[in-house]
């Protein structure tokens, strides 16, 4: 996947500390550029070694929908680069019950292993965070 | 406290970098450092120095020089998303630099709050 940013050798892993980073993702995956560009800010803080989670919730939920075809919309299909996490060591990948259920949708639906939490468990896994960016 | 600050949105459309220039000045006003403010998605549409508003209205991108000429404050325009949305360093307002999303990482690290604007 040549768009992916290469992952870094560790002499530049400059900074040295590693925070909690946990993206929250609520915006479908087109229409818009977040879910996009939301996952090009997760790849860098995985290439910078951070811990990082990624949510999934409201409409956020269709970003890691399996067989996604925008192409006939003239959008780029950038879905599989979800797949591509694990080798970036983003293994924390969290859907809302909530929202997903609301959508008719099933963990069988996922291009990805996620796990699956409420927004009571959502609620308490984010005050565990450092840095929560939201898109 | 230290803060860092994300714009996630451009001039106009959205009140967010009135917010986040309101919050950064208030911040700097209060005696609190702004480690970096770092411009996403839209939100590098901030640094087009070719904006002229009318002038009765505020000049978000000359506000948010006049705070990086006063104040030092580092305004970071993310280079990928510039680059998508047609700016680059010939149209770059002054007081702002493009670099990469690695500064906003190291943003969230160096700061004790990451405050995120967007819509």
């Amino acid at each position: 996947m040549s768009d992916l940013p290469p992952i870094p050798p560790d002499d530049e892993d400059e900074f040295g500390v590693v925070k909690k980073f946990c993206y929250v993702n609520r915006k479908a995956p087109y229409g818009t550029v977040y879910a996009l560009e939301s996952l090009e800010m997760v790849l860098i803080a995985a290439a910078f070694d951070q811990d990082v989670s990624v949510v999934f919730m409201d409409d956020g939920v269709y970003q890691i929908k399996s067989e996604q075809a925008p192409e006939a919309a003239g959008m780029k299909n950038f879905s599989k680069t979800y797949r591509a996490l694990e080798g970036y060591d983003v293994e924390k990948l969290y859907v809302s019950k909530e929202s997903m259920e609301e959508r008719g949708l099933t963990t069988d639906d996922f291009l990805v292993d996620v796990e699956v939490l409420d927004h009571a468990a959502l609620s308490a896994l984010m005050a565990e965070q450092e840095v929560v960016i939201t898109s | 406290m230290k803060f860092g600050v994300l714009v996630n949105e451009g001039p106009f459309t959205h009140q967010c970098s009135d917010s986040a220039y309101q919050f950064t000045k208030a911040a700097l006003e209060k005696g609190h450092e702004i480690f970096r403010v770092f411009f996403y998605y839209d939100g590098v549409n901030n640094a087009n120095k070719l904006a002229e508003p009318p002038s009765d209205d505020r000049n978000l991108t000359a506000n948010w020089s006049a705070l990086a000429e006063e104040h030092g404050v580092d305004l970071v325009v993310c280079v990928a998303a510039a680059l998508r949305r047609g700016l680059n360093d010939d149209i770059l307002a002054p007081g702002f630099r493009i670099s990469g999303l690695g500064q906003l990482i190291e943003a969230g690290i160096q700061a004790d709050r990451l405050v995120t604007f967007g819509d």
